[in-house]
């Protein structure tokens, strides 16, 4: 492999729904500094939005304040979030929409040119492209350089600073060393850690991408930042086969979950967003499934409008409609929960910030699904937490100079991905233990397999059973770097389930059905879990750490870090 | 969930393999799928191809029928072309300009 250095002011990790705003946010505050994003796929279509999306579910709408949104989304965590980087998120939502709308988005406004809401904190848009409107934005900045397909597996940090992260081209011979005063991890979470809904042919068809594969958590985790609430694992509720948003019905047409005898049963079990989940899962249990979302006797209008609505954003659930030859309104629309995910954008798993987005590594920092304690950001929390860490970014690299990067540390991550492609033929092939981690989650962690169940026998197994599946990483080869890329990611879901694991097993209650249902505590136990239960990589050894939890108003700032 | 590329069809602009989010579509001239079962669904590579090479279609295991789709853009229409097994097809229309009303 070539080795390439570069150096820049910021380094931006990821070039989704983050880390576009993140580069924005630089450029418009600070136009002289450099910044580069680097950029797994190509940032025109990569990380979430790459289909599109047809709401902003984060929206503060009249008569509605910030403080509501946090006080939405701490019901819905069942207390556990973090307040502070709640209400700051909260308090950007509306003028990073504003910024969305004169950038090109479509919001759908009533005649006095008012938006008009669905629910209390929804807007309609047209958002199919959404991300190549960032992408355009992120392009046409002068200081800001993209480098697209280019893939990022390690930190370079030295006194718990950050120096920099090293990468490789997913086609070319070619290996990164970027020095940076300042990093900005906006990878997103994590997918395919568990065995998908359908392993085979479709099993990419998954609700979060499946290209994200929590190799910014992982790089963070070896680097020994500090992590957060990764047992708050977030299971979707999905139209069944397509994995298809299920949102645009039940709130767009009104849609109510039903059971096969017809029953509305989503009030026995609760609204939450894990209770939707739950209530799906127990009635199929109890015989009553499958479960549906009720949309027979809807009118051949809105049959259009959804057809339409879906090409938007999920065009899969389109075609199937197309294909059997039965529309919404003259079928009801099956539901199902998706394997499980960490996802700092809908759930509270990632990264422990301070209120500026700051990681308990100095200079580095988190926004999007890479972030956690913040739970329901979607696109535009995701735009607001890059705004505040790309502010924050600004601030800590005021009187700094680029770093260096000991010429031992490039060649300690460069010589590993030597290792892979040098190495010829493995008893292995990556897929296999890929297949074989999520196996092991699916039936140990509480994977679909187990109604999303576990108990602390089972995560003792499913622990010993993925460092066996680690050391098996070792002898793996590459043939090209498309394959180099694919064994990058096998380890960096590996590293993620192993924290998940830990994160499982240190809150010993149920807090949250099928999020983490543990079938040893079951119930909920306030007076020991109504906290943060954090990690850390120490020597080796994963160990776990309790915080209390940030209020609105306070400002948190790392006090015991190095 | 997958796509198929014509290869016929295809001229070998790239584009597709470029905006791949999974970077799954590699180049030998034309373009092709080198890992079909890695796709998301995302279509980004169908809206990327002016000559209709690119398709996508359902897989078996999730209800797929044999039914394929590609795109076709003029100024802020997006026609989507659903083509059925038995030969028939239907066109529909999204104006970039109007918002989704769910």
């Amino acid at each position: 492999m070539k080795l390439r250095k570069l150096s820049t002011d910021v380094l931006i990790i990821g070039g989704g729904t983050a880390g576009c705003y993140a580069a924005m946010t630089i450029a418009q505050n600070s136009p002289d500094t450099k910044t580069l994003i680097c950029e797994k796929a190509n940032i025109k279509r990569s990380g979430c939005l790459a289909a599109g999306v047809n709401a902003l579910n984060a929206y503060i709408t009249k008569g509605c304040t910030p403080q509501d949104y946090v006080d939405y989304a701490r019901n819905d965590a069942a207390g556990i979030v973090r307040g502070d980087l709640l209400l700051t998120m909260s308090e950007n939502l509306n003028s990073v929409t504003d910024h969305l709308e004169r950038l090109g988005l479509v919001i759908l406004k009533d005649e006095n040119g008012n938006y008009v809401t669905r629910g209390k904190r929804n807007l309609k848009i047209n958002g199919e492209n959404i991300k190549p409107l960032l992408a355009d934005a992120v392009n046409e900045l002068e200081n800001v350089t993209v480098i697209n397909h280019i893939n990022m597996t390690g930190l370079a940090v030295s006194e718990n600073r950050i120096n920099g992260a090293f990468g490789f081209n997913v086609s070319e011979e070619i290996f990164y060393s970027i020095a940076a005063k300042a990093v900005i991890i906006c990878t997103g979470g994590a997918a395919g850690l568990y065995k998908p809904n359908n392993p085979g042919f479709s099993r990419h068809k998954m609700w979060y991408p499946p290209f994200n594969t929590g190799a910014g958590y992982a790089m963070g985790i070896r680097a020994g930042a500090e992590m957060t609430t990764f047992e708050m694992r977030f299971i979707a509720l999905r139209c069944k086969d397509t994995i298809a948003p299920t949102g645009t019905l039940a709130q767009g047409v009104g849609a109510k979950q039903i059971n096969s005898l017809g029953e509305v049963y989503e009030d026995k079990y609760g609204l939450t967003t894990s209770q939707r989940v739950h209530g799906t899962v127990m009635e199929n249990i109890s015989g009553r499934g499958p479960c549906y979302l009720k949309t027979e006797g809807i009118t051949p209008q809105q049959d259009d409008a959804l057809i339409k609505a879906y090409l938007n954003m999920a065009p899969s659930q389109t075609i199937k409609w197309l294909e059997s030859g039965k529309m919404p309104s003259e079928q009801n629309v099956e539901i199902e929960g998706t394997e499980p995910y960490i996802v700092g954008g809908h759930t509270a798993s990632g990264y422990w910030v301070d209120t500026d987005r700051e990681t308990t590594i100095h200079g580095l920092f988190a926004a999007g699904d890479a972030a956690g304690g913040c739970p329901q950001k979607y696109v535009t929390g995701a735009l607001a937490e890059g705004r505040i860490a790309a502010l924050s970014a600004l601030k800590y690299i005021a009187s700094k100079s680029i770093p260096e990067i000991s010429e031992e540390k490039i060649s300690e991550n460069s010589s590993r991905a030597e290792k892979f492609l040098n190495t010829k033929g493995s008893r292995f092939s990556c897929e296999q233990l890929e297949e074989a981690m999520q196996t092991v989650m699916d039936r140990y962690a509480g994977g679909i397999g187990t109604n999303y169940r576990y108990n602390e026998k089972q995560l003792a197994i499913a622990d010993e059973r993925i460092s066996q599946i680690e050391t098996l990483t070792d002898e793996l080869c590459a043939e090209d770097m498309h394959e180099l890329m694919l064994i990058y990611e096998l380890c960096e879901r590996l590293t993620v389930c192993k924290i998940l694991i830990a994160h499982l097993r240190a809150r010993k209650e149920t807090r949250w059905h099928s999020f983490a249902e543990n079938l040893d505590y079951p119930e909920r136990d306030n007076e020991n879990y109504l906290c943060c239960i954090n990690s850390r990589l120490e020597n080796g050894k994963i160990k776990i750490i309790r915080r209390r939890l940030i209020k609105e108003g306070e400002r948190y700032e790392h006090n015991d870090r190095q | 969930m997958s796509i198929t590329i014509d290869s016929e069809k295809c001229i070998g602009c790239g584009k597709c393999a470029e905006v791949c989010p999974g970077n799954l579509i590699k180049l030998d001239g034309k373009a092709y799928i080198k890992y079909p079962k890695d796709c998301w669904g995302c279509t980004s590579c169908v809206k990327e191809c002016s000559v209709n090479a690119v398709k996508f279609f359902l897989g078996a295991d999730i209800g797929g029928m044999g039914g394929l789709v590609y795109t076709r853009q003029r100024g802020d229409v997006l026609t989507w072309v659903i083509e059925r097994p038995d030969g028939s097809a239907k066109e529909i229309d999204i104006n970039r300009k109007e918002s989704n009303r769910y």
